[in-house]
């Protein structure tokens, strides 16, 4: 009895230490394949070249021009959902009544369910056709249609956050300001805004890493032209999609064009992990204040 | 206090929440097949006292005991000693009525099935004895394929009160059992009390005076961890030795 | 006008404009939805359903796709629910607040936050070099597994939270021990709430085309697999590959694609969603 108890606790542990060991496997998998990677290319090259051609017959390995796309996709995507987002928030939290919020918050969870793919599909065939009608230079395949979709799918993850940060701001905060004959508005953006706000930037921050990480949106409507600009109108090339375009492929295993997929990924993987940690830190130091 | 047969026991008991020292050198003896009240104000240490006894503080980081309990003259934490053994020797009933969400049938066996006792026969002649000595088998004998949660209140805690019954202890423990009921449903546990006090030996925490004076025989008074008065419940309602003890019998605090 | 009569202005206008914000991303998902049916359910029949890919668009079918889609499905869960649900009770039951539980839990919250794609090179140098298992079915839901397992777990945490504190105390108070506790009372009692976690996870897995695509899943598969060791695509990386291609033909096949996913991913919802409300309704504290 007591013996077939450890056995089970042992067990129990055993599938919760499994997680750790998928966080050494991933860093491992990253490290030791870069690692191969580098020393074939200087990280110097690797950060300072203007030019991402590994495919190519003169190959050329400048992270810049991946991590620019990927930035650029992101800022519109940002541009996009955290207004919308945050006014959603700040609209159910002051306005709306509680019918219409148990009505309406599942729906905009919708849109967080959507596979990506089929966004992608949505930016490449609606979005980018109906945005060359009054952009004229718009290529077929662009940053800003990706990034317009992606922001439009991040929107549930900006307002349903955010909502909560504004919802834990004490009550009494609230009826303060409406007792000195605050508008709603005013109560909304002078202070419930204010006081969630590091809930509102946690959000903010986990949106951006998942933007940054997201893969077939930009795979599908914003090119594979790796390029070194901040030009939302014309074909670019995401870290994520660099990855997906060598998948497709035939590189052979053990090459270098093969370790630049995971020299890429290590990157990738830097930036989702400062930002998830930044957002964890920012939430524990929050919820102390509040305490 | 003249102690007959000694039931439960404390010596030199000592506990602690962390650095927080909750109870301060308890002695005591409880007399068997009778109700013994713990009363006191609140943050006293009573409930914690009465948790040592079927060792419900074990899970609780952090908490840890020195001295020792008895019972039937046996010390319970010496590292022999099965948890669930002594569990079933001493059952228990808590301040708010805890039905686990299953038939009513399946909430008063589930003692026994974890036991690992499968036999439909002595489970169902288990099932009926238990909740008619818990005086809920009239009002529930039709329905014992529903849901516990639809019971009153009430008929909830009389419910856990048959649970505990159903493992057959010697000792039940009572946690505040009727702090979360109605005066009708009060009445009826504590007839239930009186009942039971035949067969079992009953320890019951009480924050209410007139509840005590009722069903009890003994009363111990703890205040801030300590035991300071332990009597006759007649005795000490009427003549209380220690004046903390006439204050909060008298209602000047707590 | 006054400063008040102002206020009350802008108030007003910022009530319209946080009306239309909450609908402009539904109505542009309707409009999306609407122009997706609208091209491709034409192209949906029992042919679409169950013919082989083709390189030929009116006659190429998603037999294999939604085939594969299902294989991975079901491996997927069979894998990462007994997994994340064992890890989920450890923390929440057994786990004391120690340095090295705070370190699991951070290390789960990162884990959430690691894009799908990360998973795709983890399986890839994993599952299919290390392990040497290929670009097959198994090595697709080991890798969807790892990806879904940080929502299952945290989900499973807090449906055993909700659970109160006080059946676990009539539990012990009977002589059960941990694990019967665990067992015959907080798992039955949470299984609604991990139910529709495990769920929400696999509608997230159902849509994952990039880690499937690293790991070597194929566009073109000729058969219906038949086995975990099979090769196989899914219903994303199909309507991937048929996005990508110039013919409008293609798109169209995509959009009927679209469709047949949407149904699944919306299903899937629909049960955790149903699920979730049931739970709510039965079990009142």
């Amino acid at each position: 009895m007591r013996v077939q108890e450890k056995i089970i606790e042992g067990l129990l542990w055993l599938s919760a230490a499994i997680t750790i060991l998928i966080t050494v496997s991933i860093i491992w998998v990253l490290l030791s394949e870069s690692v191969l990677f580098f020393s074939e290319v200087s990280i110097v090259r690797f950060l300072t070249e203007k030019e991402w051609t590994p495919l190519f017959a003169e190959k050329k390995f400048g992270i810049m021009p991946l991590v620019a796309g990927t930035f650029l996709t992101t800022v519109i995507a940002i541009a996009v959902a955290l207004p919308i987002g945050l006014t959603i928030a700040i609209y159910l939290n002051e306005y709306a009544n509680a019918r219409f919020k148990t009505f309406i918050k599942p729906l905009l969870e919708v849109l967080a369910t959507i596979p990506t793919v089929v966004y992608g599909f949505f930016a490449l065939t609606v979005v980018t056709p109906f945005l060359q009608s009054f952009i004229p230079g718009l290529a077929g395949f662009n940053a800003l249609s990706a990034g317009i979709v992606m922001g439009i799918m991040i929107i549930p993850m900006i307002s349903s956050l955010s909502e909560d940060a504004i919802s834990a701001v004490p009550r009494s905060l609230r009826e303060a300001a409406y007792g000195m004959g605050s508008t709603r508005l005013q109560t909304a953006f002078g202070v419930m805004v204010p006081a969630a706000s590091s809930g509102i930037l946690v959000s903010v921050i986990l949106a951006i890493s998942r933007a940054v990480g997201e893969t077939m949106i930009v795979a599908i409507a914003a090119g594979q032209q790796p390029r070194l600009t901040l030009n939302p109108l014309v074909p670019i090339e995401t870290i994520t999609t660099y990855i997906v375009q060598v998948s497709l492929g035939d590189v052979p295993h053990g090459s270098l064009e093969y370790r630049t997929i995971f020299a890429a990924g290590m990157t990738l993987f830097v930036f989702t992990f400062l930002l998830n940690n930044l957002s964890f830190w920012i939430k524990k130091k929050y919820q102390e204040k509040y305490d | 206090m003249n102690i007959k047969h000694s039931k439960l026991e404390a010596i030199n008991l000592d506990a602690y929440y962390g650095d927080f020292h909750a109870l301060k050198s308890i002695n005591i003896a409880m007399e068997e097949k009778a109700v013994t009240a713990f009363i006191g104000p609140s943050g006293c240490g009573k409930s914690t006292f009465l948790r040592t006894f079927n060792r419900m503080n074990d899970y609780i980081d952090g908490f840890r005991i020195e001295g020792q309990i008895l019972l039937d003259g046996r010390d319970i934490y010496t590292d022999d000693v099965r948890v669930d053994e002594l569990r079933k020797e001493v059952g228990m009933v808590f301040q708010k009525p805890n039905p686990f969400p299953k038939t009513i049938y399946e909430n008063v066996v589930y003692g026994l099935r974890i036991q690992g006792i499968k036999d439909k026969k002595i489970l169902q002649e288990t099932c009926e004895k238990s909740l008619q000595q818990a005086a809920l088998w009239n009002e529930v004998k039709d329905k014992l394929d529903k849901s516990a949660l639809a019971l009153s209140g009430g008929q909830q805690q009389r419910l856990c009160i048959a649970r505990a019954l159903a493992i057959q202890p010697s000792v039940i423990l009572m946690d505040e059992p009727a702090s979360a009921l109605d005066p009708i449903s009060t009445a009826k546990i504590e007839d239930l009390i009186y009942e039971l006090k035949k067969d079992y030996t009953i320890v019951i925490v009480t924050h209410n005076m007139q509840q005590a004076g009722r069903v009890s025989d003994h009363t111990a008074f703890f205040y801030m961890g300590e035991l300071v008065e332990y009597a006759k419940t007649k005795t000490m309602f009427t003549s209380p030795k220690d004046t903390r003890t006439q204050n909060y019998i008298t209602g000047r605090f707590g | 006008m006054t400063n008040s009569e102002k206020n009350r202005r802008k108030d007003k206008a910022f009530q319209v404009f946080g009306i239309f914000c909450t609908f402009i991303g539904l109505v542009v998902l309707a409009i999306f939805l609407i122009d997706i049916v609208i091209e491709g359910i034409g192209r949906i029949d029992w042919d679409f359903l169950t013919s082989l890919p083709s390189r030929r668009a009116a006659r190429a079918g998603i037999l294999t796709a939604w085939a594969g889609t299902i294989w991975i499905l079901v491996l997927s869960a069979l894998i990462a629910f007994p997994l994340g649900i064992a890890a989920g009770v450890y923390l929440e039951e057994y786990a004391k607040k120690t340095k090295l539980s705070n370190f699991l839990e951070i290390n789960i919250a990162n884990l959430a936050g690691v894009p799908s794609i990360i998973y795709g090179l983890l399986g890839l140098e994993l599952f299919v070099r290390i392990m040497n298992l290929g670009g097959i079915l198994l090595a697709g839901a080991l890798t969807l597994s790892l990806l879904i397992l940080p929502i299952i777990i945290v989900t499973t945490r807090e449906a055993i939270k909700a659970v109160p504190r006080t059946i676990r105390d009539g539990s012990f108070a009977l002589g059960a021990s941990k694990w019967q506790t665990v067992w015959y009372q907080v798992l039955p009692a949470s299984f609604g709430g991990i139910l529709t976690g495990v769920i929400l996870a696999l509608s997230r897995a159902v849509g994952e085309a990039a880690p499937l695509i690293v790991i070597g899943a194929l566009a073109y598969v000729p058969f219906v697999p038949s086995s975990p060791m099979d090769e196989f695509t899914v219903l994303p990386i199909q309507i991937f590959n048929w996005t990508s291609r110039p013919q409008a033909a293609f798109l169209t096949n995509a959009a009927a694609a679209i469709i047949i996913l949407l149904l699944i991913t919306f299903l899937l919802n629909g049960i955790a969603v149903y699920l979730r409300h049931r739970q709510q309704k039965k079990i009142k504290w």
